[in-house]
């Protein structure tokens, strides 16, 4: 089953619990490859992940070559996107910007995950006065609205791409917090658990080994919900000029290229855009599926 | 909701207190003298440790003082008051078109699952829920404003439900509440077809109560109390919706405001918004709380 070889691995690695979770996720990843729209999303990621990684051997121009006999050129053979201000290849420069969307997701996504699972598993585990000032934090950070958050402080940083790494983890960790901390609650009340503590197990080893591979589909499904959101908050924060710097490019900094010359070349922001939305939506199918296949009770 | 509140104070104080660079230097420009950039920092209060600046801000925001501006010289109270009307116009236009356009078509959707409206609409949806909301604002700005010329390309102009105002604003709107509406009407139609599968609409229909009654007496009611939810949950993400749209529509907002301010930085007009910002969600969610008890009896807080 090459098409859902990302998704596949990811499931079977949080695997540890004993042999008949096997046969869980082998219908698990039946119903998720009879769901159409996953397929597709699935099939879309993979090329997705492909072409930001082979992009140099693909693009037909060099991203940043500067070409001013062939400014604002309309999409043709040789330019099937355009060409933009100072004639470089949209073609190629989205092509690579996959590499930073793939870039961003992918490490901003890991931090919030590391973040927010491993302070989910402690509140939800540890409760008391750890738990309140966890929750408190969380409770904190939902009240401030997430893009107003991250703008201020990639912006204050001085924009770039780790300022907007920084600024986008801080702000995304608390989503896993919730998540996790609420499975956890009620994987805690299991027979397996009291008895693995009432038998001395340390804490960690309960947490690590019992508690979170109980609690990963959910992760596993939220981190897939949340791509959307980290790629599009990427792009937008760099459109205002506080992520990702000009000339790289980043999606949403291709869009803000283009901007000025809306008028007379659209081509330039209109394709980076469906480049964004493709990838949400293939995400979106993905996590929809994942959920239905992990969750048929909710499947509609 | 008061800790919460402190809470976020000291988060948007430590942002502040974090960045890199002196604003003393930044609001004076390269040529300053170090003795002048030194007595603006006094005056600033910039040479005091973290938590005595900190208890000095709020010192002030109690009293309603939010600061003064770097860059402009003028209170920061009064900067927010003058955009605060606009944001507040374009999240609550924005806000009606999403409930107008989505509750309808998920309710449709529901009642004909599978049919042709059903299709189409959730193609939509998906779509609308994909679409990066500054890329939407370009296009329309391309199609409708510079290309057809239906709408003026950007601003605002006119008095509030004027016809010039409405011609200045939905642009914006639209381009604010697209995606929103994309996930409202799945989430209406999902909510719309497990109410229908409940017994007590079977039985309403058993009892030969008309369709379309039972749809909008039984269903619709109970079927609202997530959307709700989801509506309250949507409130703080419009607003921040509107930050970036109003960048892209150069509309006289906050969130131009806030850019700027940024970009600029000037550090009192930062804290300033965000807060005021935050001081929105809360409401927002107390709101919500509210209209669960109406929407609910069940429900309750005391």
């Amino acid at each position: 089953m090459a098409h859902s070889g990302d998704v596949d691995t990811s499931i079977t690695s949080s695997d540890s619990a004993g042999s008949g979770r096997w046969d869980d996720q082998y219908i698990i990843l039946r119903r998720l490859a009879q769901s159409k729209l996953a397929l597709g999303g699935t099939i879309y990621v993979a090329l997705f992940v492909i072409i930001g990684i082979i992009a140099p051997l693909i693009t037909p121009h060099d991203p940043m070559a500067q070409n001013y006999d062939a400014l604002n050129q309309a999409p043709s053979l040789a330019h099937p996107f355009g060409t933009d201000n100072y004639g470089r290849d949209v073609f190629s420069r989205v092509l690579y910007g996959t590499r930073y969307a793939l870039l961003l997701g992918i490490v901003i996504i890991g931090i919030q995950m590391i973040v927010g699972v491993g302070l989910g598993l402690i509140a939800g585990y540890y409760e008391g006065y750890v738990e309140t000032v966890i929750m408190r934090i969380v409770d904190i950070s939902l009240s401030i609205p997430g893009i107003v958050l991250a703008l201020a402080i990639a912006g204050m940083l001085g924009g770039g791409l780790l300022p907007l790494i920084v600024a986008i983890s801080l702000v995304g960790w608390r989503g896993f917090t919730r998540i996790v901390r609420g499975d956890v609650k009620s994987v805690i009340e299991e027979d397996y658990i009291e008895a693995a503590r009432s038998s001395g197990v340390p804490d960690r080893w309960i947490i690590l080994k019992h508690i979170l591979p109980n609690v990963s589909s959910s992760i596993i499904v939220y981190a897939t919900l949340t791509m959307p959101t980290v790629i599009l908050w990427s792009a937008a924060l760099s459109f205002l000029g506080m992520g990702v710097h000009p000339p790289t490019p980043e999606w949403g900094a291709l869009i803000a290229d283009g901007r000025g010359d809306l008028q007379s070349a659209w081509w330039i922001s209109t394709f980076p855009g469906f480049a964004i939305m493709a990838t949400i939506i293939a995400f979106n199918a993905i996590g929809d599926g994942l959920r239905d296949a992990l969750d048929p009770k909710q499947a509609r | 909701m008061i800790p919460v509140m402190l809470g976020v104070t000291v988060v948007i104080s430590s942002i502040v207190y974090a960045a890199p660079g002196n604003p003393a230097r930044l609001a004076l420009g390269d040529g300053a003298s170090p003795e002048a950039v030194a007595q603006l920092e006094q005056e600033m209060g910039l040479n005091q440790p973290a938590h005595i600046r900190y208890f000095d801000w709020m010192a002030g925001v109690l009293q309603g003082d939010l600061g003064t501006s770097i860059q402009s010289g003028r209170a920061v109270s009064t900067l927010i008051i003058e955009r605060l009307g606009p944001t507040l116009e374009l999240a609550l236009v924005a806000m009606a078109l999403t409930i107008i356009i989505a509750i309808p078509l998920g309710v449709i959707s529901a009642v004909r699952q599978y049919s042709w409206v059903d299709n189409t609409s959730m193609f939509f949806a998906i779509f609308w829920l994909s679409m990066p909301s500054f890329w939407l604002g370009l296009i329309l700005i391309y199609l409708f404003a510079v290309r057809w010329q239906f709408f003026p390309v950007s601003g605002r102009e006119g008095l509030i439900f004027t016809f010039t105002w409405w011609s200045f604003i939905l642009l914006p709107a639209i381009a604010t509440g697209t995606r929103r509406a994309g996930l409202l009407t799945r989430l209406m139609r999902s909510s719309m077809l497990e109410i229908l599968n409940e017994d007590y609409i079977r039985t309403a229909r058993g009892k030969g109560i008309g369709s379309k009654a039972v749809i909008y007496t039984h269903g619709m009611k109970n079927a609202l109390i997530p959307v709700v939810t989801l509506i309250g949950l949507q409130v703080p993400l419009i607003f921040s919706g509107t930050v970036i749209i109003e960048v892209v529509f150069s509309w006289p907002g906050m969130g131009r405001l806030l850019v700027d301010a940024v970009l600029q930085r000037d550090y009192p007009v930062v804290q300033g918004t965000i807060l005021v910002y935050s001081v929105i969600v809360m409401v927002a969610n107390f709101g919500v709380d509210i209209a669960y008890t109406y929407l609910d009896p069940r429900i309750d807080y005391s």
